[in-house]
């Protein structure tokens, strides 16, 4: 039961913020401070995110496998690998680390 | 880009599954939540015994990114009022990406409407085939699929990071996005990190405030390649 209204609460509240992106007016978008923002946004939430999907466990900072894993993604990006290279780059390179018994 | 989301969609069935959350429940998210970083977010909250208010409010903060993608989305595809509702489901990392590299609004709509179509549906197929393949799998973490959702979020970031302002943002988001992930609630630490872009952009205005004075040539370095958008003469 639990599990349903997370997923109820989550259906909605990802909606609504998707929806109120795309509502709000123009207008809002035409003083530079706010153009700067969301462009600057995403760069600043994306960043986060791959740190921490690279770099944690929980509420537990870890280093393993998957930061090798990224580490040759960012080379693939420097070489102007195309993105499915880029994924399975980081793919590749961590479950070879794990298979040689390395976290 | 379609076969690495497919291969995070596959990771967030089994993922999903191994959370002890039924097939249903993993497809219901998939089919109505539509956005990666939130569903595994959810799950992860839930699978640690997170409250479902809690692993919902994670979930939430994590999704408000999409406002700010819809906020450019809005003025560059100028889509009629009607459609903005359906739109906006498909509103995500990927879709943003996709349209704003455009270079006019025809191949910016249609580049939303064929990567948000192939990705939904792609996104809920591989989220079933998961959700089901995930006793055959086994660990998925033997497989490397936990490095598929950070690599996918570097490819998008990495285009972003033209300018000094926008890689000083990274840095920053970064430090506070991992710096408070131990002691703040999850979720909570990525909406702080997200200040990192106001905080940049406001450091920024008072060092050309105070060297303007001086005659500079600071101001034309740092915004030489903004031109294209416009954002200065």
């Amino acid at each position: 039961m639990n599990v349903w209204i997370a997923i109820g609460l989550t259906v909605l509240g990802c909606y609504a913020v998707k929806l109120a992106g795309l509502l709000v007016p123009a207008g809002a978008l035409e003083r530079p401070l706010v153009r700067q923002l969301s462009a600057l946004l995403p760069v600043a939430l994306l960043a986060a995110l791959t740190a921490q999907q690279t770099f944690s466990t929980g509420h537990e900072l870890v280093l393993d496998a998957r930061a090798a894993g990224l580490a040759a993604a960012g080379i693939a990006l420097l070489l102007r690998a195309p993105f499915l290279a880029v994924v399975a780059a980081a793919v590749v390179v961590t479950a070879g680390l794990r298979a040689l018994g390395l976290q | 880009m379609g076969v690495a989301v497919g291969l995070s969609g596959f990771a967030f069935g089994v993922t999903a599954a191994g959370s002890g959350i039924s097939t249903a429940a993993a497809c219901v998210l998939s089919l109505l939540v539509f956005t990666g970083a939130s569903q595994f977010a959810l799950v992860g909250a839930l699978a640690a015994g997170g409250n479902p208010f809690t692993a919902a409010a994670g979930a939430f903060f994590l999704g408000t990114r999409n406002a700010f993608y819809g906020l450019r989305l809005s003025q560059l595809l100028a889509l009629p009022r009607p459609l903005r509702p359906l739109a906006a489901h498909w509103v995500i990392d990927e879709t943003a990406a996709v349209s704003l590299a455009q270079k006019d609004r025809a191949s910016a709509r249609l580049g939303f409407a064929v990567t948000g179509l192939s990705l939904y549906v792609l996104w809920n197929l591989t989220t079933l085939l998961g959700a089901l393949g995930a006793e055959a799998i086994g660990d998925t973490a033997a497989w490397g699929l936990d490095a598929a959702g950070p690599a996918v979020f570097l490819a998008l970031l990495a285009p972003m990071l033209r300018t000094a302002t926008e890689r000083a943002v990274a840095v920053l988001a970064l430090v506070l996005g991992l710096g408070l992930l131990p002691v703040l609630p999850a979720g909570v630490p990525v909406l702080v990190a997200a200040l990192a872009a106001p905080a940049v952009l406001f450091l920024k205005g008072r060092s050309l405030k105070g060297r303007s004075l001086k005659g500079s040539s600071f101001k034309d370095r740092n915004t030489g390649g903004r031109n294209a958008k416009g954002t200065r003469p």
